[in-house]
């Protein structure tokens, strides 16, 4: 699967360590979006972060950009620390790291052809001194399946599907290592959702590169990724690979979020609900996050506040 | 739009072939203001480029009847020193339209680029740009102009300036706005993840983009800098006495109270120019804002 070489085989491509990330408003307490999140991608593996709205995933994947500046923690890409994107230019070497945004109408500049756009991407190539490919824009559109003469159209002249496409194709032109989708598919028709998360996902395994896949639709996410990464509330509740985590959730927030998926099984059974909503992450529950909601709360919940132990679970019910 | 907007002038005569001609425009375009506003436009640019051709004296000479009232030979009548209104009228224009249109481009690429620097830069150039912004919005423009204008001494040079100190705020505000609410757009962002510098990223992501609203101020702006030059003549702080500006006669007027045309012509001129230029800032507003269903219309119209 992987073709590329890495220095250190073993070591994971993006290594993301109790990080923690925190909104400023004025005239009141910090929000802790991420409090305490660790998440390692590996090259070639396709790793789905799930969870509510407002858990603070696009946070994580902000912050793996460089978008937003950490509190605490390190993330670490390919052995270079990642330092915040503030005026100066990126390094070249974090160029490696390509996004593709939630928002397919926002993330194209309505004023340049849409082959501009990608050129843009094929040229960090060459400025991270790697040997320059002889892509084009246009063979970068048919590789997301667009026709070629799409280079010269605008944005505005596609749909919200084919300019994601456009968005993934610019993206891929900066040949990333590593590619972060901050939910790429949450804004786009239920036709199209399936279409471009295996795109996604196709075209960074053959490319060798990890992908960081965002969503809170959990049937997605069972296909496309190798590992699943739960979120609650700023801090990744349960990992595992992705049969393990679907056949056997372990964490009573996992449970629920499979238990709330549809099941097109014909048994008509209504999915379950999670009761009650994410509390404010300025002002979290005491101990466990998830307490006030969870169904098999228990002594000590409230107190105690459980680390993601090696079985990739962080829960009292599964103290080491 | 322009080379429409005379053709439309041309056949007036024939109303029908009118109509079919206005259909070529944009809907923005084709209100009787923007009309209007285009042709009376179009009429004081070509006699910025044609006044020579077109004025029938001299208009420094003084040597025909003075305080002469309107007839033939001399249209606009004459003033106290014996020179034709109506050619003084027609070399204002080649005063104070160019020196609006040079006061306009100067404010927009000054408080453009400062405005710009603020919104996307923030922190320290923000405040220090912002700042000063603020200190020349606490004074009343007019007399802000009048302070500088006469801190530099009186001549038209000087009025340009001053009115520059005063208008390029204006300027900076709406584009520091406008930047900062770009900064953050994912497009912007994505630019800067594949290694834009922050001045390719200005030039190529942001700059496109607040060029349209920039554009239709900078319109709207060029009556408001018509106005305000002339004032300052008017207040003997711009042109100096022989030359043909409008502020600056209408000023003689007051002096001659009962000879109307001294000052009812050269300021009915001020007043077509700044509503000519307000109506086509306005239509452009119009055909630019893309919150309204008339202006997708035209977008599609275009792309078809």
């Amino acid at each position: 699967m992987t073709t590329r070489t890495t220095p250190h085989p073993t070591a994971p491509l993006l290594s993301v360590d109790d990080l923690v990330v925190q909104y400023h408003r004025p005239g009141a307490p910090p929000t802790r979006a991420v409090a305490g999140g660790s998440l390692q991608v590996r090259a070639g593996e396709v790793v789905g972060l799930v969870g509510e709205s407002g858990c603070g995933k696009s946070t994580l994947a902000r912050a793996v950009c460089g978008l937003v500046p950490p509190a605490e923690g390190r993330i670490v890409y390919d052995g270079t620390p990642v330092r915040p994107l503030r005026v100066r230019r990126r390094e070249p070497a974090l160029t490696g790291i390509q996004m593709v945004f939630q928002d397919p109408y926002g993330s194209l500049n309505p004023r340049r052809r849409v082959g501009a756009q990608i050129a843009d991407g094929i040229r960090t190539v060459a400025g991270r001194g790697e040997a320059p490919s002889d892509a084009t824009p246009a063979d970068l559109l048919t590789r997301v399946g667009l026709s070629e003469d799409a280079a010269e159209g605008y944005p505005q002249e596609f749909s919200g599907g084919q300019r994601q496409r456009i968005a993934i194709a610019r993206a891929l032109a900066a040949r990333p290592r590593l590619l972060v989708g901050d939910e790429p598919i949450s804004a786009l028709d239920a036709s199209a959702q399936l279409q471009v998360a295996t795109l996604m996902r196709s075209l960074a395994v053959e490319s060798g590169a990890g992908l960081l896949f965002i969503s809170h639709d959990l049937s997605v996410v069972r296909l496309i990724a190798d590992r699943i990464a739960v979120m609650y509330l700023g801090r990744i509740v349960e990992t595992g690979p992705t049969a393990e985590v679907w056949a056997d959730p372990r964490h009573p927030y996992t449970r629920a979020l499979l238990a709330a998926v549809p099941k097109p099984d014909g048994a008509g059974v209504l999915p379950a609900e999670l009761p009650g909503d994410v509390p404010d992450p300025a002002d979290p529950p005491s101990g466990c996050r998830f307490h006030p909601r969870c169904p098999k709360v228990f002594d000590g919940c409230d107190r105690e506040e459980p680390q993601l132990i090696a079985g990739g679970v962080a829960c009292r019910l599964y103290a080491a | 739009m322009k080379r429409s907007l005379e053709g439309a002038a041309k056949e007036s005569p024939e109303g029908v072939v009118k109509r079919g001609l206005l259909r070529w425009l944009p809907p923005a375009w084709r209100r009787p203001l923007a009309v209007t506003g285009g042709l009376v436009a179009v009429f004081w640019l070509v006699i910025v480029v044609a006044a020579p051709l077109l004025a029938p004296h001299d208009p420094l000479a003084q040597n025909l009847p003075r305080l002469a009232s309107p007839g033939a030979g001399h249209w606009f009548g004459t003033d106290e020193l014996g020179r034709d209104v109506l050619s003084r009228v027609l070399y204002g224009a080649r005063v104070s339209i160019p020196l609006a249109l040079l006061l306009v481009a100067m404010s927009l690429l000054v408080g453009g680029v400062l405005g710009a620097c603020a919104g996307f830069f923030g922190r320290w150039v923000d405040e220090t740009v912002m700042r000063i912004a603020d200190l020349v919005f606490a004074f009343p423009t007019v007399i802000l102009a009048m302070v500088v204008a006469a801190a530099l001494g009186a001549s038209l040079q000087n009025a340009v300036l001053a009115v520059l100190v005063v208008s390029w705020p204006s300027y900076a505000r709406v584009t520091r706005g406008l930047v900062m609410g770009l900064r953050n757009r994912e497009f912007v962002l994505s630019g800067r993840l594949l290694g834009f510098s922050a001045w390719r990223s200005l030039r190529v992501d942001i700059l496109p983009n607040v060029l349209g609203p920039l554009l239709v101020l900078a319109t709207l702006d060029i009556g408001t800098a018509t106005l305000l030059l002339s004032g300052l003549s008017f207040l003997g702080l711009g042109a100096k006495p022989p030359t043909a500006e409008w502020g600056a006669m209408v000023a003689d007027g007051t002096q001659q109270f009962d000879k109307w045309w001294i000052g009812v012509f050269p300021g009915l001129a001020i007043l077509t120019v700044v509503l000519a230029f307000n109506f086509l800032g306005d239509t452009l507003r119009d055909a630019l804002d893309p919150g309204t269903a008339r202006t997708i219309g035209a977008e599609k119209e275009r792309v078809a």
